[in-house]
């Protein structure tokens, strides 16, 4: 009997408030992994200075949340995407089937990628983006033919590298840290060593496939891909000291006391290489505001705004502080919140 | 086939006279058989608890130093030309100073208190000392000015956090050694840390807010805490025990004692037992398609955590409660049925009361199961940052939260190393809490059950 009674309660009780608690006041944010301690420390700083409640911040990478962001339009589906990379056409027109039409983009500034190894490891110390190719390309052209690697060792890639087998660790395939690395990294090393040219040339490949070649990476565990987060690439270097690994340069800055990290085509990496571009491997990172929910989730509009404020994400704020290079072009951001500019009327 | 055909020693007709004193060969085979057994078994034992022990070794090496906290104590002006520029005491003014406004108050005292200590650390600059108090100070002022506008332009004492790598130093963590490639932290910083710990400024005390305060961003590590995690996970085993039980138990009664036993139960029965091996994300599939998708119940909340943990332990209920059902003689049931008893009455008067401590003990390891499950909770948004408490039930359980094997994943994937240390101390959190429900479950057994 008093089974049957405190089922029926349980069950009366949380009808009642299903109804009860049906509005949302907290603003809810999805995506990169990469953006995601940047937008905790907003969402902290923004929940400690203002009434709104604090947003509440899942990660799970740029595409999976870039998914969830163009499910609908609702209290059910996220107000914001993050992402460490541009939204795609494709991902536009599913959002747009989903009733997702007006979206803001918003660029919170730029992240390098940086390729370190364990402090006491090989020297690693310098790279060029040539090198890389050669490193770990499924295929490279060798005496005007396309052939699969043949190089096992870093010094077969290049003598002033060390003697040490070749095993990276980059990110996979589902982290949009890897869309940069194929393309700033592996294409751009396949342009500057010249395989490119004779793929396109002698070979007599179409240059969308030229391209194909030349961003595929070796299969044979040479690298390995990285689906979690930098600290599972760091504990990957940590039991195997002769690696070296792609990382975000916040997390590297967090980290200087286990890796040591390697120029890219003679230049370090920081924030200001980073901002005048001489630093070749960064990306920009934005997050994407859903422009129906705003007016109808508390706090929203603020909290993106609050984001790309020049006491946050300008030079010598916290997220600057933290790894993020500011971006030279934060006021133009600011006015388009300010004036809730989608990208199809902004651009 | 093949056993059969072990004739060892072919027994002949007249076998040599067995004696008490002196052992035949057979029987030494199966002595020492015997004993190779005991041998493997307690190897087996063996490696099982050096096991355990490395695993305990190790957590609770990296994690004990979670529950102390390095504080630094010092006074603070409550500059009015910063904290009330107006000078009205007006809240609404007050409000609008940030706390951007309130670090440089902060990083002034610090150095203040650092140099008037004498003592000059060669190398030491402003910015450095700035850098030893946690970034949590500021908002930490800014609770305090907002809840006394009186106080502003007096001096108070406060006790603020220190910043990860100080708090590392005095854990062993954190060494001079490494300190000079860190670039978070110089050695100067520690220099200057010793002398402040030796004036009695800098104290290790028990760590509170690591229990009760809520999760912190990557530049503020030292503040990070399970309050969040602990009321989620306490939210979703309500809401596990609400359901589970009263579901799971009316559903074995009416299998063990009313249902007829037919193609359609037996087929029910083979799926229970199936459920419970389903892996443990699929029921989070489950609920982000039913409970989310089609109820349109919120992101991240408690009550779909629990529904989803209910699903999942529905089966280990089921799979217990039959079982003690069965072990009730059926000679009291049948004495009940015999002095006239209906068979409600019957069930509900001596064969529950009697298979309860049975049901409770399977309830509570399958709450036990249900608290340290992460990969549901994954799919229906509770894998997230969360810093403002849920609210009081009912309405609380729609509020978002965290529970506490999701915030040791999270500590884990974080980059600041001090997080690490973080994540053991969760799990030592977790593991109390589950000897605990444990024992709760053994107490029941040894106390109230009773054999026939």
């Amino acid at each position: 009997m008093k089974l049957i009674k405190l089922s029926a309660s349980a069950l009366a009780i949380a009808a009642i408030s299903a109804t009860a608690a049906a509005a949302r006041d907290q603003v809810q944010v999805a995506g990169s992994s990469t953006v995601l301690p940047y937008a905790n420390i907003v969402a902290e700083l923004f929940g400690e200075n203002f009434d709104f409640p604090t947003p509440v911040i899942e990660s799970g990478g740029s595409s999976a949340g870039l998914k969830r962001f163009c499910e609908g339009v609702g209290e059910n589906t996220v107000d914001i995407a993050n992402a460490s990379r541009s939204i795609r056409e494709s991902e536009i027109q599913t959002c747009a089937d989903n009733g997702v039409t007006d979206i803001i983009e918003v660029r919170i500034g730029y992240d390098g990628i940086v390729f370190a190894s364990d402090i006491n490891g090989p020297a690693y110390t310098a790279f060029t983006e040539a090198q890389w190719y050669n490193a770990l390309a499924q295929e490279i052209v060798v005496d005007g033919a396309l052939v699969a690697n043949p190089n096992a060792t870093w010094a077969d890639v290049d003598a002033s590298l060390p003697a040490e087998e070749i095993q990276a660790f980059i990110p996979g395939t589902k982290h949009g840290t890897r869309e940069v690395f194929e393309e700033k990294v592996l294409l751009s090393g396949c342009e500057t060593s010249g395989a490119f040219e004779v793929m396109t040339g002698e070979l007599g490949m179409s240059e969308d496939d030229a391209e194909t070649a030349c961003m595929s990476v070796r299969t044979d565990g040479r690298s390995v891909d990285i689906d979690g987060d930098y600290t599972e690439t760091l504990a990957r270097i940590e039991s195997n000291p002769s690696g070296v690994g792609v990382f975000g340069l916040s997390f590297y800055e967090n980290n200087t006391a286990k890796l040591k990290v390697a120029t890219m085509g003679g230049v370090a990496p920081s924030t200001e290489t980073i901002a005048t571009g001489e630093y070749p491997v960064s990306r920009p990172l934005f997050f994407y505001v859903k422009k129906a929910h705003i007016g109808v989730i508390p706090g929203l509009k603020e909290y993106a705004s609050f984001f790309v404020s020049d006491a946050v994400a300008g030079p010598g704020g916290p997220l600057s502080e933290y790894g993020l290079t500011p971006d030279p072009e934060l006021g133009q951001t600011q006015s388009m919140i300010e004036n809730e500019e989608t990208m199809a009327s902004g651009s | 086939m093949t056993d059969a055909t072990a004739p060892s020693a072919p027994v002949s007709g007249d076998a040599e006279p067995s004696s008490l004193f002196t052992q035949t060969n057979r029987t030494k085979r199966r002595n020492a058989a015997e004993k190779r057994f005991k041998a493997y078994g307690l190897g087996a034992i063996g490696i099982g608890i050096l096991s355990l022990v490395v695993l305990l070794v190790s957590i609770l090496g990296n994690g004990l130093p979670a529950f102390k906290q390095t504080y630094v104590v010092m006074d603070v002006t409550l500059d009015e030309s910063v904290l009330d520029p107006n000078g009205n005491r007006n809240p609404e003014d007050i409000a609008k100073v940030l706390t951007f406004g309130y670090t440089p108050i902060i990083r002034g005292a610090a150095q203040n208190l650092v140099r008037e200590m004498g003592g000059e650390v060669e190398g030491l600059t402003d910015g450095m000392i700035g850098d030893m108090i946690s970034k949590e100070a500021a908002g930490q002022l800014r609770r305090f000015v907002l809840a006394n506008p009186d106080l502003i332009g007096t001096t108070q004492e406060f006790k603020f956090l220190a910043n990860g790598r100080i708090d590392g130093f005095f854990k062993g963590r954190v060494t001079m050694e490494s300190a000079q490639i860190d670039s978070n932290v110089s050695p100067e910083q520690l220099v200057a840390a010793e002398r402040l710990a030796e004036a009695g400024h800098l104290t290790t005390s028990f760590n509170l807010g690591f229990l009760t305060a809520p999760d912190a961003s990557d530049q503020r590590p030292e503040a990070a805490g399970l309050g969040v995690a602990i009321i989620g996970s306490v939210y979703m085993m309500l809401v596990v025990l609400a359901l589970a039980l009263p579901i799971g138990v009316a559903a074995s009664i009416y299998l063990e004692e009313f249902a007829p036993k037919n193609w359609i139960t037996d087929i029910i029965e083979v799926n229970i037992s199936n459920l419970a091996a389903v892996p443990s994300i699929v029921f989070g599939i489950l609920g982000l398609a039913i409970f989310i998708n089609y109820a349109h119940l919120p992101q991240s909340a408690p009550i779909v955590g629990g529904l989803v943990l209910t699903l999942m332990t529905l089966p280990t209920i089921i799979i217990s409660t039959r079982a003690s059902l069965k072990s009730v003689p059926p000679s009291i049931k049948d004495a009940a049925l015999g002095v006239g008893a209906s068979k409600m009455q019957t069930v509900f008067h001596h064969v529950l009361p009697l298979a309860m401590p049975g049901i409770l003990t399977g309830a509570i390891i399958g709450l036990a199961q249900a608290l340290g499950e992460t990969a549901p909770l994954l799919l229906i948004g509770m894998v997230a940052f969360v810093r403002d408490y849920p609210g009081a039930p009912p309405e609380g359980l729609f509020d978002p939260s965290t529970a506490l094997p999701v915030q040791v994943y999270n500590w884990t994937q974080r980059s600041d190393p001090a997080f690490f240390e973080r994540a053991s101390g969760a799990i030592i959190v977790l593991l109390v809490l589950l000897v605990l429900m444990n024992l709760v479950a053994i107490i029941l057994r040894r106390r109230f059950e009773r054999r026939w």
